[in-house]
């Protein structure tokens, strides 16, 4: 998916994230949200130990023992707390983070995610998703609609290993935002030019459209 | 100062087949200099408890080069290629662990409880073998604490009596590490008199620490280089 399209779907997301919410952003799309929150402030939660991460640093002042899940170098926001691994998980497991924002492998129409493991290759890292999918108060999946080779992403059943029972609440496409509930799964909004039987032709899961939010 | 060790004493308390848990996440808060240590001395069979096993060459990754390690046990393997080479040509065992359940086993390995009911990974490939339980309508699976033979930790500075404050996000692994080990070494910086570090300040009581040992390692631009 190329930029433009990951900035569509960073933005939309951005718009679900309220004023002083606790947020765990996970790799890929979800680190462009912070560009896009205009004047929402937000504190951002690294599972390695910071609450109220800030933005890369200029390369003088660069201290490796400052650093994103990612291992990237970042700054520390006013308000700021640092603690050890034990305390952040607290965090995320005890259901104090508000949102969670990750990227998944699949989605499927109950809203169980995939987001660790490709069946077939060598396994070898989970690292803090599962106890996100686990902890987080509300999860949003910001993604791609389809695989790189085509394939979609959103399926009817999951077929690479699942990141846990727990259900997401929300997913976002470059083409359309979902919600799910009660086991199943609803469009609640298209954002591409695509119709609705487009969306169904490149999407395995079964979804019932909100007609009063499309105004249909 | 009782503490103060050397690197090379601080080693001799390491035995063949120990479990070994090390503090850091990637790169950071990690006690490269005992490592540095560690793959250099003829070692063998050791278990790592650590998130990652750090990069090919650096930090953990120069224990998988030397041959020392039999086991690593921790969250993410994926930044250290030739670890998942070793892996694939069964060289070294690996046992992932969600990150969480990983701090938290390390936790109760250091306080005194055998083990916990976690939501985390319920129902996924990490659970098989695992015991399920219902509480209040939901499946959690029991998870055994975690301890080791030896704890290597890094802090940023220690005072004489073993007292650790730590850099920014290089707390990581090191606070639940340095509970959970019959003996722990910590490696610093810079060691201070006692009195020197307010009270307020101190993350890590000195009754965790058993040996302190002086990081040769020093930082410039913002990463730690050899001297």
């Amino acid at each position: 998916m190329n930029n433009e399209l990951r900035v569509k779907v960073a933005k939309r997301v951005a718009e679900e994230l309220n004023d002083g919410d606790i947020i765990n952003l996970g790799v890929g799309i979800p680190t462009l949200i912070p560009d896009y929150l205009g004047d929402k402030k937000v504190y951002l939660h690294s599972e390695n130990g910071l609450l109220g991460m800030g933005p890369t640093p200029p390369e003088d002042e660069i201290n490796m023992d400052l650093i994103s899940a990612s291992k990237k170098p970042i700054t520390m926001d006013i308000g700021a707390s640092l603690f050890d691994s034990s305390d952040s998980f607290v965090m995320i497991r005890g259901g104090h983070i508000d949102m969670a924002v990750l990227g998944a492998l699949q989605i499927d129409e109950t809203g169980e995610i995939a987001n660790w493991a490709i069946p077939g290759k060598t396994i070898l890292g989970v690292g803090g998703a599962m106890d996100l999918v686990a902890g987080a108060k509300k999860i949003i999946i910001a993604s791609s609609h389809q695989a790189k080779d085509g394939s979609p992403k959103f399926v009817k059943k999951l077929t690479f290993p699942s990141s846990g029972a727990r259900k997401v609440d929300m997913l976002v496409t470059e083409h359309a935002v979902f919600k799910f509930k009660d086991g199943g799964c609803e469009l609640v909004e298209i954002l591409s030019d695509i119709s609705v039987e487009e969306l169904r032709d490149i999407t395995d899961a079964n979804f019932t459209v909100n007609q009063e939010s499309m105004n249909l | 100062m009782k503490k103060l060790i050397e690197v090379s004493e601080a080693i001799d308390f390491i035995k063949d087949g120990d479990t070994l848990l090390v503090g850091g996440f990637g790169m950071s808060g990690t006690p490269l200099t005992l490592i540095d240590a560690i793959a250099a001395s003829d070692k063998k069979d050791l278990t790592v408890v650590s998130n990652n096993l750090g990069e090919v060459g650096r930090g953990l990754g120069k224990l998988l080069d030397a041959g020392c390690l039999k086991k690593a046990k921790g969250s993410y393997f994926t930044t250290n290629r030739e670890a998942v080479r070793a892996w694939s040509e069964g060289e070294l065992e690996i046992e992932l662990i969600p990150q969480g359940t990983l701090a938290e086993a390390v936790r109760c390995g250091g306080a005194g409880i055998a083990g916990f009911y976690t939501k985390t990974a319920a129902g996924t490939q990490l659970a098989e073998g695992k015991e399920e339980k219902e509480f209040d309508g939901e499946t959690y699976i029991l998870e055994r604490a975690i301890r080791g033979d030896v704890s290597i930790i890094k802090g940023l500075k220690a005072d004489t009596f073993g007292n650790i404050v730590y850099d920014h996000t290089a707390r990581n692994f090191n606070v639940a590490m340095a509970t959970a080990s019959d003996l722990v070494i910590a490696e610093v910086d810079e060691i201070v008199e006692v009195g020197e570090i307010p009270p307020k300040d101190v993350v890590t009581p000195h009754l965790f620490i058993d040996y302190v040992v002086l990081n040769k390692y020093v930082k410039k631009g913002g990463v730690y280089v050899e001297q």
